[in-house]
């Protein structure tokens, strides 16, 4: 059995029939050209999966795909605006907050949620904010850093 | 610009793509055709298969195939390290379990099917029936009469046996004033890299051909192991790792998945891949650590080190894994004495089969366990002895040394100031006030700990004559290609496989400082066997030391080349020819020059060569270095623990390491931070738990607690700068570092803070249940 949904990516209108239990990050993934959302995890702790529903952050990895149906979904492919980098993807580079990669796309997401509810956080806000999301190679503090200088640089 | 581009803190190239998603790892890669491969796994951590039938499976909605242990014919698993004089047992390591399943998590049998859903149903389907057997899980219980045997021609499940010893052990504890013991138990690690592992493999029928996408740290050794499993001959084996998600050791290995992904593909001539859950990672993909070490330390009354004396059992799972049985000796054993004068070193090293999931590589690497004795050791007499910790160091401490220093287990340490690197860690920290201000906190009731760790690891490995004595069936070495395009660009080839260390950023930076070219002229191109040179992979913080050597001195075979043509060009003697920034002029009259792109363009058109002198401009280095790498450095914890609950709160942490020169010093603060955070997870956080049936209890992110952001402090990150003395920049690799020392540490910092309880030994990770436990019994506390 499938359903018919239709879930804009990135701007892009997608209409696709979707089996029920697919998960959100499986339709995003399986469109073909949106792979930077990763999948760390199957017990929605990693963060990896994190993009923007409507807006707000959330773990596509807990979400089915037929839940997303009319939305609006924000994957990290989606954040650069014309060929300008978002402050916070700005701000990952220039503090190497970053080096594997895998996390990346996920923590951005998730800074992006952290930095809209909170604009002027604290370390300490910060690093509550990023629980959700696990790092395996930074020890997260230039992550830290990184989105202190987000923050920063979009009050400007 | 060339002299300052070493050294300087640019960002990362590799970054622009990570950070808009544009990259791409093995499990984002989509072909025609592409099939899905999916593992059925044991439940039981010991058993036998009575009966398996895929006959249901196979007739499931998008199935194409699905194979058991008695169709698959691919050659056993190998082991590639093997210690001499171990009487090492290697057991037969079946890609798909036969008749036995020997760990929760060994494969019973593949399903390929259109998409992976289609295959996870499939699997559902599968009829087995197992005829349990008891397990055994302790290493040390495993090689004692009466444990279950694992493997029919592996008696007392000792895979083997090894002893390394250096100066007289007897005498020294014969000698001693005091000796101090302890039981150690290094518990299980689960890697965690953030990506999972995952194969994607592309047989082409018509000329014989397999290309492998494969997350590994090591492509030039999996083509060679592939080989060996599948029969492909070398030639028609191409192995390619592409963007890779962090390692840690547990990429180094060859897993039976990429081996079944290929074999798939060869039957079904589509291409197959195989992404693992992570679910699947906690089983299968392999883990760290699992000693359990009986440790004696002999000294005298004044807190003079006379020798240590220890047996270690060190679970290696189920089967030997690629590189396993190197790791609790060779990696482990020769470090015993770390940063002090041991003048007398013995340890036994017990290598036992446990119905678990295969140990590897884990950060670090027997180089943490190692540390671990000794600094905990060092802290035990320090106790005894009611002196401070730091005094008994500064005791023992090996003086500075620039060119060698030999030790007890043979090793000859290349330079050091260990002496040097603790003295700036305790004016740093102002050690005399921390004390102080503890006093004063232990007074006001608080519960406070310091510790100190200092160490010294081995690695840049290493010689390859080294690596063959000690039993490693490969080489060390490491090689780079650099060529000069006409337009002055330069590619670089190098056969290490970097996968998140930065080295397309810092490899870039040296091509740059040696011959005066543009950083961003420079691109690194690594990870596919096809178009890089033979390498033995990232790893053992070797990249830079080994694959960094290879490149300078490629780079200076191009430069030499391009000296004798800018002469030539010049009209003028080589003898009177000078080098600045990228360009090449007479002594003396530096406007009488030929920049290197003027000699990269005369050298790809050969037009006017000196004679005798071939077209191009690109040189090759296969670079075995003389002697390992000793990297350095003194750290410092400071815990406070909540009495009521056994919280422990980090509360500072200062790392001082020595790598030698740094070619980048943000990308190595970037390498201590993630190290030490990782060594801190050993400490107080991190351990896979086995319940007595074998079953991996701690089998998700759910149940194995990794460090999070919220945890952590910020740590604060110094660095001294002793060269090493062979390596053509000095440099020594910073990769583990911080692992290697953290956990020591913090674990020192622990105990510091429970010894007014009387506390006096308690095992990581030091959970709340566990410390608040330990704060209550006081010093009737169990310990390990
Ligand atoms: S994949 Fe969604 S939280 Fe891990
Ligand atoms: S950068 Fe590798 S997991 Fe975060």
């Amino acid at each position: 059995m499938t359903v018919r949904i239709s879930i804009t990516v990135n701007g892009r209108r997608f209409d696709r029939d979707v089996e029920p239990r697919q998960l959100l990050v499986h339709f995003i993934r399986d469109l073909g050209g949106f792979t930077g959302t990763k999948i760390g995890c199957d017990t929605s702790q990693c963060g990896s999966c994190t993009v923007l529903l409507d807006g707000v952050a959330m773990k596509s990895c807990t979400c089915l795909a037929v839940q997303a149906d009319g939305s609006e979904v924000i994957t990290i492919e989606g954040l650069a605006k014309e060929g300008q980098l978002h402050p916070l993807q700005e701000a990952f580079w220039n503090k190497h907050g970053l080096q594997c990669g895998f996390c990346t796309p996920g923590m951005i997401m998730a800074s992006h949620e952290l930095l809209r509810t909170n604009p002027k956080p604290t370390d300490d806000a910060i690093r509550h904010g990023l629980a959700g999301n696990l790092c395996r190679c930074t020890g997260y503090q230039n992550i830290v850093r990184a989105v202190r200088e987000a923050a920063t640089a979009m009050a400007k | 610009m060339s002299s300052r581009i070493f050294g300087s803190g640019i960002r990362r190239r590799e970054d622009p793509r990570l950070i808009t998603g544009a990259a791409t790892y093995t499990d984002d890669l989509t072909m025609p055709g592409m099939l899905h491969a999916v593992m059925l796994r044991s439940p039981h951590a010991y058993a036998k298969i009575t009966r398996i039938d895929t006959s249901r499976a196979r007739q499931a909605p998008g199935v194409i195939a699905s194979y058991t242990g008695a169709d698959v014919n691919l050659n056993a698993m190998p082991c590639a390290w093997l210690p001499p004089n171990s009487s090492l047992k290697i057991a037969k390591y079946p890609t798909v379990a036969v008749d036995t399943v020997r760990y929760v998590g060994d494969i019973v049998a593949v399903v390929v099917a259109e998409t992976p859903e289609q295959g996870y149903d499939a699997l559902e389907l599968i009829d087995v029936e197992y005829r349990p057997l008891n397990a055994s899980l302790d290493p040390q219980k495993s090689c004692a009469p009466g444990a279950p045997q694992l493997h029919e021609d592996v008696p007392s499940n000792l895979a083997f046996q090894w002893t390394v010893s250096g100066g007289d052990v007897d005498a020294a504890f014969k000698n001693a004033d005091v000796v101090v013991k302890e039981r150690i138990v290094q518990q299980r690690l689960i890697p965690n890299a953030m990506e999972p592992r995952a194969a994607l493999a592309k047989w082409a029928g018509a000329s014989g051909e397999l290309t492998l996408w494969n997350t590994t740290q090591n492509p030039h050794i999996l083509r060679y192991l592939t080989s060996v499993v599948t029969g492909i001959a070398e030639d028609k084996l191409r192995v390619i790792a592409p963007e890779v998600g962090g390692g840690f050791g547990c990429k180094i290995p060859a897993y039976p998945g990429e081996f079944l992904a290929i074999f798939a593909s060869r039957k079904l001539n589509r291409p197959v891949k195989w992404t693992e859950t992570r679910s699947e990672n906690y089983q299968a993909t392999t883990h760290g650590r699992d000693h359990v070490q009986e440790v004696e330390l002999a000294a005298t009354k004044d807190g003079t080190i006379l020798g240590i004396r220890a047996r270690s059992w060190s679970a290696m799972g189920a089967y030997l894994s690629t590189a396993a049985p190197g790791i609790p000796t060779i990696l482990h054993g020769l470090m015993l004495s770390g940063v002090y004068n041991v003048p007398a070193i013995k340890e036994d090293v017990y290598g036992v089969y446990t119905n678990a999931t295969p140990v590897e590589a884990y950060r670090g690497a027997g180089r943490p366990e190692a540390t671990f004795i000794i600094e905990r050791m060092v802290d035990k007499l320090a106790a005894e002895l009611t002196m401070d910790p730091v005094a008994v160091r500064q005791k023992n401490l090996i003086p500075k040394f620039e060119n060698g220093h030999s030790v007890a287990t043979g090793l000859t340490y290349d330079s050091g100031d260990y002496p040097g690197i603790l003295k700036k860690l305790l004016d740093h920290v102002n050690y005399e006030a921390l004390r102080k201000e503890q006093a004063a906190a232990r007074t006001a009731g608080k519960i406070m700990g310091i510790g100190v760790g200092t160490y010294v690891e081995i690695c840049g490995l290493g010689p390859s004559q080294v690596a063959s004595a000690v039993g490693f069936q490969g080489g060390l070495w490491e090689s780079a290609i650099v060529r000069v395009h006409p337009t002055g660009k330069v590619n670089v080839f190098i056969g290490a496989s970097p996968h998140g260390q930065g080295e397309e950023t810092t490899f870039a930076q040296l091509v740059a400082a040696e011959i005066g070219v543009a950083v961003d002229d420079v691109k690194v191109v690594h990870g596919d066997t096809e178009t890089t040179p033979m390498g033995w992979g990232t790893y053992g913080s070797r990249t830079t030391a080994v694959g960094g050597a290879a490149l300078v001195l490629a780079t200076r075979k191009v430069k030499e080349k391009a000296k004798l043509l800018a002469a030539h060009l010049l009209e003028a003697a080589v003898e009177d020819m000078d080098y600045d920034d990228g360009k090449f002029f007479v002594k003396g009259s530096p406007d009488k020059a030929k920049t290197i792109q003027d000699i990269a363009l005369m050298a790809n058109l050969s037009w006017n060569m000196p004679p005798g002198m071939e077209g191009g401009l690109e040189a090759s280095m296969f670079y075995d270095p003389p002697n390992f790498t000793y990297p350095f450095g003194a750290h410092l914890a400071v815990v406070e623990i909540d009495g009521d609950t056994g919280d422990v709160t980090l509360k500072r942490y200062v790392a001082i390491d020595d790598c030698g020169p740094q070619i980048n010093p943000i990308i190595v603060e970037g390498q201590v931070h993630g190290g030490v955070v990782q060594g801190i997870g050993q400490a107080l956080w991190e351990e896979a738990v086995y319940d007595a049936n074998g079953q991996l209890v701690t089998g998700s992110m759910l149940d194995y607690a990794l460090p999070r952001a919220d945890r952590l402090p910020n740590i604060e990150v110094l660095s001294t700068v002793t060269p090493s003395p062979h390596h053509p920049l000095g440099l020594k690799g910073i990769g583990e570092a911080g692992t290697i020392a953290s956990t020591a540490t913090v674990y020192n910092a622990v105990m510091d803070a429970l010894a007014p309880m009387g506390v006096k030994t308690l095992r990581m990770p030091f959970t709340p249940e566990r410390v608040w436990r330990a704060i209550h019994a006081g010093g009737k506390s169990g310990g390990n």
